[in-house]
């Protein structure tokens, strides 16, 4: 069992009367690769703030090893940070900002004679120039030791922060969108780079960022947040695959989310038809958000199909086509191998894994419908379809009840 | 093309002209002349007779700079950490005693200073000198602050304060907090933060501000006669003499004022390069 880090109790933080914070509770554990995931402006950077010791949070608690902390200064904590804006010391080159925390080394409490003591812990230079000169070389900026900070690009001056914080080798780090400035390719190297690192040297990474791919592939736990709100703690598995609300659902990948009756355990209804899935423990004729992953639908001869609908628009997206596909005026995204083109009716076949059920929340109706993908078919369909659609949203306001 | 100035730059151009370069080109042309405008040198060499004018002003005017500098540096710090609304109103009263008349203050200076000025009739009402000599059987009735090389560096570091202050005061107030944060979070206390990241980020202001304190102070005029009693008499006294005073002869007064421009220049040259070093010393 790993064990227990750093943990938020309650934690709220308000800006002039506004909650941008709310009711955090969160721990984190020993070596674990978190990530805090979500949507411009939910509070990220402020919840690592708050960790880092730089804002107070208003009212709840932080506790490291289960001290806390609420009040101690930021140079006392053992946590270093990567910050979102670099934060990179202009009047010193890249050497020197990465030595910075080295050079000023710890005040550890030893034991001298029996007694403890506060004894301040300087690194011999040779020590620090070896340790920095050999991070350099992990973010690949081997060369560039004498280089002044306005010299560097802004990809650069990112692994400049990501040195001068794991020189240190903390227990913690706090990375804030670490990656943000940094091309696609680079950005794969930094990723894989930056995980073999916080395993082998077994730091705990708080990693901040709004992309999805990237927590996915890296993180050991996500924590999904929105509008100061945790929305769902869980493995990159766990998220992907059971998302708990719309919202989840929506911003872990595409999804297609539409509004379904729990008729008994195993047994959801939706477009008329009744489907075999996985999940339980729902009230009978519960209203629910279905969702349906777009990779996983399969797409068979129209006789076939449990569903019948017509290609409206098809992209090509390298390794799949994203293909739009009309079913009686709700357009599902699918996304398949198979060149099917607009026009062609196609059917498709939902296994009972391919459908997650969730419970209808806030989020309920506003993600997972792709009509506005492409327009110009839309208004094409508007007269043909128009009679099944005025059915098809009677029949959804409905569900809503 | 390269050489080719915009259009707009012609006014700044004809300014800098006729207010800088000619002032300087006449000095110089003075220097180097006699009453009759012949070439000569012989305005160079009595200069030694005013050496001890030169080290005075120079000396005073370092002390002064460096009073500004010790006095200036916190304030502005201080003014730097409060909130926008305080900083208003400090500029405003760090700048209010400029928009009175320079002599005026020094005047008032004076009546402050005098044997039976505000300041000594202030302890005699304290009673401060009947303390005094009860106790050491001396017979004080007032102290002696007028017509000393402290009241005029007294008046130097007032009229000029404003000028440390300001430039220090507006470099820190830019400097992006999140590099305090950033030094904090690397383990730099607050101490620490001020001497690895303030100090050195604000040298470019404590230039400017020695610059701009310095320079003035050398060839401060006035303050030396009103404050000093005409006892402590300075370059910038000695100028005014040769060009208002009794002793009417601009050419010498030019060539003094030459060499104290030469001297200036010099000095912040080796300060600015100084500046620099500081900064490159902090690197290694
Ligand atoms: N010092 C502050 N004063 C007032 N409001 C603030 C302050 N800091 C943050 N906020 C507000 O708090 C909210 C959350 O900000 P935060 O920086 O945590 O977002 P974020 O999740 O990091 O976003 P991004 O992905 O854009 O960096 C925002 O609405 C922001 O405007
Ligand atoms: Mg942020």
């Amino acid at each position: 069992m790993s064990k227990e880090l750093i943990r938020l109790v309650n934690c709220s933080m308000a800006f002039d009367g506004e909650l941008v914070l709310d009711n955090m509770n969160l721990y984190f554990n020993d070596s674990e690769f978190l990530t805090l995931l979500g949507p411009s402006g939910c509070g990220k950077t402020t919840t690592l703030r708050i960790i880092g010791g730089f804002i107070t949070p208003t009212s709840g608690e932080v506790l490291f090893d289960g001290v806390r902390m609420n009040d101690i200064p930021p140079h006392l904590r053992q946590v270093n940070t990567v910050f979102q804006r670099y934060a990179l010391f202009p009047h010193l080159n890249v050497f020197e900002n990465v030595a910075f925390g080295l050079r000023i080394g710890r005040t550890e409490e030893k034991e001298v004679n029996g007694k403890k003591k506060k004894v301040k812990v300087r690194i011999p230079q040779e020590e620090i120039r070896q340790r920095v000169l050999e991070m350099l070389e992990v973010v690949s900026l081997k060369g560039f030791e004498n280089r002044r900070i306005n010299e560097l690009s802004g990809g650069q001056q990112q692994r400049v922060a990501i040195a001068r914080a794991l020189v240190n080798r903390p227990k913690v780090l706090l990375l804030d969108e670490p990656l943000g400035a940094l091309d696609l390719r680079l950005r794969k190297d930094m990723q894989s780079e930056l995980k073999r690192i916080q395993q082998q040297m077994g730091i705990t990474f708080i990693y901040v960022t709004h992309d999805q791919e990237e927590a996915l592939a890296m993180s050991d736990t996500i924590v999904v947040m929105d509008q100061g709100r945790i929305q769902q703690i869980g493995t990159p598995e766990d998220i992907y695959n059971e998302p708990k609300n719309a919202f989840v659902a929506d911003f872990i990948g595409e999804s297609n989310i539409l509004d379904g009756i729990m008729h008994e355990d195993y047994v959801v209804e939706f477009f008329n038809r009744k489907f075999k899935c996985l999940d339980k423990g729902f009230a009978p004729m519960e209203p629910v958000d279905v969702v349906i992953r777009p990779e996983d639908i399969d797409i068979v001869p129209k006789e076939q199909g449990q569903l019948r609908g017509t290609v409206t628009s098809v992209t090509f997206k390298g390794v799949h086509y994203d293909t739009i596909v009309d079913f009686k005026g709700f357009k599902w995204l699918i996304q398949t191998t198979d060149y099917h083109p607009v026009g062609e009716t196609i059917g498709i076949i939902l296994n009972p894994d391919d459908i997650h059920i969730m419970h209808k929340s806030q989020y309920s109706g506003m993600f997972g419908d792709y009509s506005s993908y492409s327009e110009e078919y839309e208004e094409m369909d508007d007269v043909t379809m128009l009679d099944e659609e005025e059915e098809g949203s009677s029949r959804e306001d409905g569900h809503e009840e | 093309m390269k050489n080719r100035r915009p259009l707009f730059a012609v006014p700044y151009v004809v300014w800098m002209a006729l207010f800088v370069v000619a002032p300087i080109v006449m000095v110089v042309i003075y220097a180097f002349t006699t009453a009759a405008f012949d070439p000569t040198m012989n305005n160079f060499t009595g200069m030694g007779t005013y050496l001890s004018i030169f080290t005075r002003s120079f000396e005073l005017a370092l002390i002064a700079t460096l009073v500004c500098l010790l006095i200036g540096y916190p304030i502005s710090y201080m003014m730097a950490k409060e909130g926008p609304g305080f900083q208003r109103i400090a500029t405003v009263l760090i700048m209010l005693p400029m928009w009175v008349n320079f002599l005026l203050r020094t005047y008032a200076w004076m009546s402050i200073l005098e044997n039976n000025g505000l300041l000594n009739q202030f302890f005699s009402a304290i009673g401060l000198f009947d303390l005094i000599n009860g106790l050491f059987g001396t017979d004080i009735q007032y102290f002696r602050m007028i017509r000393t090389q402290g009241a005029v560096v007294l008046g130097m570091v007032y009229n000029y304060l404003p000028f440390m202050i300001l430039p220090i005061y507006s470099v820190i107030v830019k400097l992006d907090h999140s590099l305090t944060e950033a030094a904090q979070d690397l383990g730099a206390n607050s101490v620490t933060v001020f001497r690895k990241v303030i100090l050195p980020l604000s040298l470019p202001g404590v230039l400017s501000g020695v610059t701009m304190v310095f320079v003035p102070a050398v060839s401060t005029f006035a303050i030396s006669r009103l404050l000093g009693g005409g006892t402590h008499m300075m370059l910038g006294d000695l100028i005014e003499q040769q060009f208002l005073g009794g002793a009417y002869n601009p050419h010498l007064g030019s060539a003094i004022a030459l060499v104290m421009m030469i001297i200036v220049v010099i000095c912040m040259w080796v300060m600015n390069r100084f500046g620099e070093g500081e900064e490159q010393a902090v690197m290694l």
